[in-house]
């Protein structure tokens, strides 16, 4: 089977990526209106700041929504187990999309309470996923 | 610039998932063009605009094989699949400016039998919308291809306006009902019921199989120029009452917005609807882009035909089918005549407009509206009318 895709490190993602190997979930935050955001950007939108910081999330959050993906549209992600992109809605107000480790898909739940978990996918990459909050 | 561009020629090839049948993607592209050309009453060379759909052709090659010399006006609209519709507000800019005189649109692909969309949009990141985002952010997930994001949507306005899978499929039962109307439809012959649509496998939970548009081969396109010119010309003109694009916002990122159902149609559509001077519920028919029936729900809703997280009950009750209130995908759209990228939509509301629909001719249409909808939801909407 085809090895799962990694982010392309690079720019921004290189930051984002790394924080998360050092097990830290860091988004972006306004310096100057303190707008979180995901995924990063070079400015803010909400008032154009060029400012930010990477600022320490709670690492909480909910599930928004999900698919499953029970028919393989990409040689590294089969049909059976199927996969389930999930998308995330933390505390602070962003999303991002991942998985849930420790749930099956039709266990899956809107605002069920989840928390980040730090997957070392490969020695240079680490992935944040989520599992059920204790 | 109300009433002032119109369309003046269409052209479909023979729609087809057929194993013996062959075309390369260029070649549905020209035979299209040649003839919605054709149709027009022009000569080839009387074509000094080109817009190609994204990805598929080119103007240079486009203008190689049918010999024009005097490329005026040639540009690419890159919002996926509400580029045809798009096209036709630059097309409308350029004609009535006087940068081109005819503007040809052509599209088509071989999508069953050249590369099938799902192989080249899920496994090349340059390919999707977002690009990088959604190299580094989607893709690492298994978010990975065009009815996974929009299922994403789905599944969230189930749980929050009570939508159901009965009413995803009265969209895939009324565009399959059409294509029984249609001879170019690839499903005609194949009449569905709902107990078909809820046996059908899952494909992206809460998408099955029957949500999903078609990968075939076939090409279409259309003519556009200005009032003046199309008086002159073959075929009695359709105007364009109002045309408009959008985007979401963000447009290159589909789970972060702060309102998740708003897309380029939400903006898009009132600018139309003023332009044209007329309301939703004046249209004789709609046809809505059906890459999957829930962007047929979320369109409906935004371009306001009916209000938000009322989508699932408007498309109930045959008020969607021929004979209807608004009768939506009369050649049975992309879930069941073919997937044409959103030209095909075009060519039929001409039809309808034209008195040519044959045994699906929708009594008396004289006002049409047509959508695109593309990538992470941008989107285009025209508003037809067969008289100025």
């Amino acid at each position: 089977m085809t090895a799962r895709p990694l982010p392309q490190l690079s720019g921004l993602a290189k930051e984002f990526y790394g924080f998360c190997k050092a097990r830290e979930l860091r988004f972006q935050r306004c310096s100057a209106c303190s707008a979180w955001r995901h995924v990063p950007r070079e400015r803010c939108g909400e008032c154009g700041s060029a400012d930010f910081r990477w600022e320490r999330s709670s690492g909480r959050g909910h599930v928004f929504t999900w698919v499953v993906a029970t028919r393989s549209m990409h040689p590294a992600f089969p049909s059976s187990p199927p996969v389930a992109p999930v998308v995330v809605e933390m505390d602070e107000g962003v999303r991002l999309v991942t998985e849930i480790v420790d749930c099956l898909p039709q266990e899956l739940v809107i605002g069920m309470p989840v928390e980040v978990v730090y997957d070392d996918v490969t020695e240079d990459v680490t992935l944040p996923r989520f599992r059920r909050q204790a | 610039m109300t009433g002032r561009a119109c369309i003046v020629g269409i052209g479909e090839t023979r729609y087809a998932r057929d194993k013996t049948w062959s075309p390369t993607t260029l070649a549905l592209n020209l035979d299209a063009a040649a003839r919605a050309i054709e149709d027009a009453g022009l000569h080839a060379r009387d074509i000094d605009g080109l817009m190609p759909f994204p990805g598929l052709s080119n103007a240079e090659e486009i203008a190689a094989n049918l010999g024009l010399e005097e490329v005026a006006f040639a540009s690419t609209v890159h919002m996926g699949g509400a580029s045809p519709v798009a096209s036709l507000l630059h097309a409308s800019l350029a004609v009535t400016s006087g940068a081109a005189k005819h503007v040809l649109l052509p599209a088509g692909w071989a999508g069953y039998s050249g590369a099938r969309a799902r192989q080249t949009v899920s496994t090349e990141a340059a390919s999707m919308p977002g690009g990088g985002i959604a190299r580094d952010y989607y893709i690492p997930y298994g978010l990975t291809a065009p009815p996974q994001w929009y299922a994403l949507l789905a599944r969230r306005h189930m749980a929050e306006f009570g939508t159901r899978a009965e009413q995803l499929g009265a969209i895939a039962l009324a565009m399959r009902k059409h294509a029984q109307a249609n001879p170019n439809a690839v499903m005609r012959g194949r009449p569905m019921t709902l107990e078909d649509y809820l046996a059908s496998p899952m494909i992206a939970d809460p998408y099955r199989l029957l949500d999903c548009c078609l990968e075939t081969d076939g090409g279409a396109a259309v003519i556009v120029t200005s009032h003046e010119r199309a008086r002159d010309l073959a075929r009695r003109p359709v105007h364009i009452l109002g045309v408009a694009a959008g985007q979401p916002y963000p447009a290159d990122e589909i789970v972060s917005r702060k309102d998740l159902f708003r897309i380029g149609l939400t903006s898009a559509a009132p600018r139309a609807f003023a332009a044209a001077g007329v309301r939703p519920s004046d249209a004789d028919f709609a046809q809505i882009y059906d890459c999957f029936t829930f962007e047929v729900v979320q369109q409906l809703e935004e371009a306001g035909f009916c209000k938000r997280g009322e989508g699932g009950a408007f498309v109930e009750n045959g008020r969607i089918e021929l004979g209807g209130e608004l009768p939506v995908n009369t050649h049975g759209g992309l879930l069941s005549e073919a997937h044409v990228v959103g030209m095909s939509h075009l060519v039929e509301a001409v039809k309808q407009l034209r008195g040519e629909a044959g045994e699906r001719q929708v009594a008396g249409a004289e006002l049409g509206v047509v959508t695109g909808f593309g990538d992470f939801g941008d989107g285009s909407i025209a508003i037809l009318g067969s008289s100025s």
